[in-house]
């Protein structure tokens, strides 16, 4: 990510549904086999522009981590036609905001402007698809401000630190194994071929797909993207990601020892992605677990026991390859993480025992549901939800959301439960805090 | 480069905010808008925790905390039980200014949400379990804030700053402060600051301002001012320049370097801005991204910010990079500020930092809760409803001269206080050693 941006918070709560019901999203694919996502959205006097290439850290190998997240960075150092970081200066000046962030998956260019001047965006984003310069004096101070992210996100992060390492563990062949940003030595060898090689190969428009959503019309705003896009000539696709990650037969552990004030525990246990039709169920079991002040997890260990100062639950349905279902406790002062475990794995084994009462089921079904709705707020929000749709199969998966969350039943919950909740098939990670230096 | 049709409305035109009173005298801003079956409230009451008594402090906050664990007819779990089900959010924060609370919920649960808004604001009962419970949380909430290098400059740069006074303190108080904020304290809180005079309500989503003021006033009927408690203006006077040195084992070092700035009010807030724009705020297109970022690659986060409060305001310069280039970069921030106060900013940089600031304008309320936010504040501060659309012009107006003018007078490199929380044994800070070789 090339500024802070909260894009994992986004992933963990945009997992929800629509106020209308449909997201009438209109879609074309242009000859060079770029797709175009268009959301007509007028609540508002702005427009988000995303360009998505198919392309994160889960297309790289070995010795190369960070590749993709590095080319992003390098992508605002200009073309043939715009100087080094001249990009975000005239979105800036037409009275914009830009961005751009690298996931496992996927890397998402975009800016948010006025309707007026959002064309300029377009222009961009096709000369930097297909003229990026990608080298230069820059280079040298790209990788070292790359490092230096690295040192903010993770290496003086202990939560990041540690969910780094768990991942690690967890993932024995996938990619996931491997940081997005990249391990520290790998960011310093990467060479500026490396970066063309990754460009050439996967920033091509059959390799991408755009997402806009705002105060447009549909059918200008199509015209302006064939006219600037077009012009993107097709290239050979990308080799897939044929990895599989095999069966985990057997609990790991990663432990990490830090300077830090609180011990951190998590619990990521394999799960299927949104592809798979357990996927509402395996929705509704993490919000059942620490969805909100009164979600067992949050009830049982922040409040009653007074164990962990915070917790939650993930499933991270939009993952192209293995995902996961992830807890994580934040440690209350002078308790033990152990503890915290034991209470964690109590909540686990109850929900694997025992289905859902009917109340409980609706409560959280009714938080899916607003939470869909509130995510229309947004249209920066929206955009990244039919991305996130795009990326793993297709956006018209969204328009199945909230009817696939009604259909769920307490024994669907129940059965995923057991099926996915194994001991056999968790990662625990503790961070265990060091003593503070003097100050 | 063809438009992609259209001129903007006016902010106003579209937003068609309105402000009106209650009967209990809280002021009601609302924005009608149909797209969502949502509504956002956003409330804010006047105070906060600059009204904590010496010893007490983080009673403002504990109160705050306390609002929806227990009333008295709900418990706390009960509470929580009622929200979660409608799928709502409810929080309640606090500042140094304010007590704070956000509400959203779906438009059918409008009538239930204001119900039980109407028992957190009138009838909260403070149950003893709750408040040791909320206690541990806002103490475990201390040291997890501690873990943060950023946020431990942040808390020493604010205490050097604003020595003696509610600003220069954690809104949270101390664990020990905590411990020693009784029962009776946070009822008398309550009753006594918790006062619709002084309360804001920004209203935005699917419902009308007709709708929405009758709702409110039957359901607040019985929230009522108490006591003739008038607010009293808080004093702050800034602390002396230093150099504060935080030992941590860190790859790198988080620096904040600043002084005093001004209140939101100050009739040079507007000039500030885009003078800081240019300076370290404007993000790629500032001064310090480019020459302590893109120039040296010593930083991945570094930006300029004049933070106004109502009473009070400071300037702050923050970054981090590594530990052994801490002094260079520190170094370099200093050039930039000195620069901008002797040559001041070109046309073109004026230009640019006008263009962006009128033209994202309308970005600052695309959605519901940033439209609710924007209303509290303009209300908050005084601004007026006419605010959003006199923006464009007050901006318009600034000069080179009025840049060059605030530049001079409220950036001050002989004052800065500077805060860098570093292994230190890496850290180059000789410089910082000297006295005086700042």
């Amino acid at each position: 990510m090339r500024l802070l941006v909260f894009v994992a918070l986004f992933l963990a709560a945009a997992a929800a549904p629509a106020a209308a019901q449909n997201f009438p999203v209109k879609e074309a694919i242009l000859d060079n086999g770029l797709k175009v996502l268009l959301l007509e959205d007028h609540k508002s006097a702005a427009v988000t522009f995303q360009v998505w290439y198919r392309v994160g850290s889960r297309n790289e190998i070995d010795g190369k981590s960070g590749l993709s997240h590095f080319l992003e960075h390098m992508m605002f150092k200009g073309t043939p036609n715009v100087k080094p970081e001249e990009y975000a200066k005239i979105i800036a000046r037409n009275g914009g905001n830009s961005n751009a962030f690298t996931s496992y998956d996927y890397t998402v260019y975009f800016a948010t402007m006025s309707r007026d001047k959002i064309g300029i965006e377009v222009e961009l984003e096709a000369d930097r698809m297909a003229n990026a310069i990608l080298d230069g004096p820059t280079f040298e101070n790209e990788k070292a401000v790359v490092m230096e992210e690295r040192r903010l996100r993770t290496d003086d992060n202990p939560d990041q630190a540690l969910a780094e390492i768990a991942n690690a563990v967890m993932y024995m062949v996938y990619p996931y194994r491997r940081p997005v940003i990249g391990w520290m030595s790998d960011i310093l060898n990467l060479t500026r071929d490396d970066l063309v090689q990754h460009y050439k190969t996967y920033y091509s428009p059959n390799n991408a797909f755009i997402v806009a959503v705002g105060d447009f019309s549909s059918d200008e705003m199509l015209a302006k993207i064939k006219q600037e896009f077009g012009k993107v000539a097709r290239r050979s696709d990308p080799p897939a990601v044929k990895l599989e990650e095999p069966p985990q037969q057997g609990e790991r552990r990663a432990a990490l020892k830090k300077e830090a004030e609180l011990p951190l525990l998590s619990a990521y246990y394999h799960a299927p992605n949104l592809l798979n039709r357990d996927a509402f169920a395996l929705d509704l079991l993490s919000t059942i677990l620490a969805g909100g002040r009164s979600s067992r997890l949050h009830h049982d260990l922040v409040y009653e026991k007074q164990i962990a100062t915070a917790v939650d639950a993930d499933y991270e349905g939009y993952m192209i390859g293995p995902s996961m279902v992830g807890m994580t406790a934040q440690v209350m002062p002078e308790k033990e993480p152990a503890e915290v475990q034991r209470a964690i794995e109590a909540a686990v084994e109850k929900i694997k025992s025992e289905p859902v009462g009917d109340r409980e089921l609706q409560k959280a079904k009714n938080q899916v549901e607003a939470a869909f709705v509130f995510g229309q707020d947004s249209i920066f929000g929206q955009a990244l939800r039919i991305g996130q749709f795009e990326s793993l199969s297709k956006w018209q998966l969204i328009n199945d959301y909230l009817p696939g969350i009604r259909a769920v039943t307490a024994q669907d919950v129940l059965r995923v439960a057991k099926k996915y909740l194994q001991p056999d098939q968790r990662t625990i990670g503790v961070l265990i805090p060091t003593k503070e230096s003097d100050s | 480069m063809t438009a992609i049709l259209g001129s903007q409305s006016s902010a106003q035109a579209r937003l068609t905010p309105s402000r009106t009173t209650l009967a209990n005298g809280a002021v009601v801003l609302t924005s009608e808008q149909r797209a969502l079956p949502m509504v956002t409230m956003s409330l804010m009451i006047a105070g906060g925790g600059r009204l904590d008594p010496a010893g007490r402090e983080g009673l403002a906050n504990l109160t705050a905390q306390l609002l929806t664990y227990g009333t008295k007819n709900h418990t706390a779990v009960q509470l929580g039980e009622a929200l979660d089900f409608l799928g709502a959010s409810l929080s309640a924060g606090c500042s140094e200014e304010a007590i704070t609370v956000n509400f959203t919920l779906l438009k059918k649960d409008l009538d239930e949400g204001l119900r039980l808004l109407a028992e957190v604001l009138t009838e909260a009962s403070f149950p003893p379990e709750e408040i040791e419970r909320r206690k541990q949380a806002v103490i475990a909430g201390i040291r997890a804030q501690d873990e943060q290098p950023g946020q431990v400059a942040e808390v020493k740069f604010l205490e050097a700053l604003f020595p003696k006074s509610p600003y220069g303190r954690r809104v949270e108080g101390t664990p020990e402060s905590v411990k020693s904020i009784a029962r009776a304290d946070l009822t008398a809180f309550y009753e006594n600051e918790l006062r619709p005079d002084r309360a804001i309500f920004a209203v935005v989503g699917d419902v009308s301002e007709k709708e929405i003021v009758e709702k409110l006033n039957a359901a607040l009927r019985s929230w009522q001012t108490k006591a003739a408690a008038k607010l009293s203006l808080p004093k702050v006077i800034p602390g002396s320049p230093t150099v504060i040195k935080i030992n941590r084992q860190l790859t790198q070092a988080n620096i904040i370097l600043g002084h005093d700035g001004v209140p939101r009010t100050h009739p040079d807030y507007y000039a500030i801005q885009v003078m800081n724009y240019i300076l370290g705020g404007g993000g790629f297109s500032s001064r310090m991204m480019e020459s302590i970022r893109n120039q040296r690659g010593f930083a991945y986060s570094v930006y300029s910010q004049f933070d106004p409060r109502k009473y009070a305001g400071s300037f702050q310069v923050v970054m981090q990079t590594k530990n052994e280039s801490a002094g260079e970069a520190i170094k370099i921030a200093l050039a930039d500020i000195r620069e901008i106060r002797e040559q001041g900013v070109t046309e073109t940089e004026l230009n640019e930092a006008k263009d962006y600031l009128i033209g994202s304008f309308p970005l600052r309320f695309d959605t519901n809760r940033k439209v609710a936010a924007v209303l509290s504040q303009v209300e908050f501060y005084g601004l007026g409803l006419d605010y959003l659309d006199r923006y464009p012009e007050i901006i318009r107006k600034i000069t080179r001269e009025d840049v060059l003018r605030a530049a001079k007078n409220y950036l001050h490199p002989e004052k800065l206080i500077v805060v860098v929380v570093a292994d230190q044994s890496k850290a180059a800070l000789q410089a910082l050693d000297s006295g005086g070789g700042l």
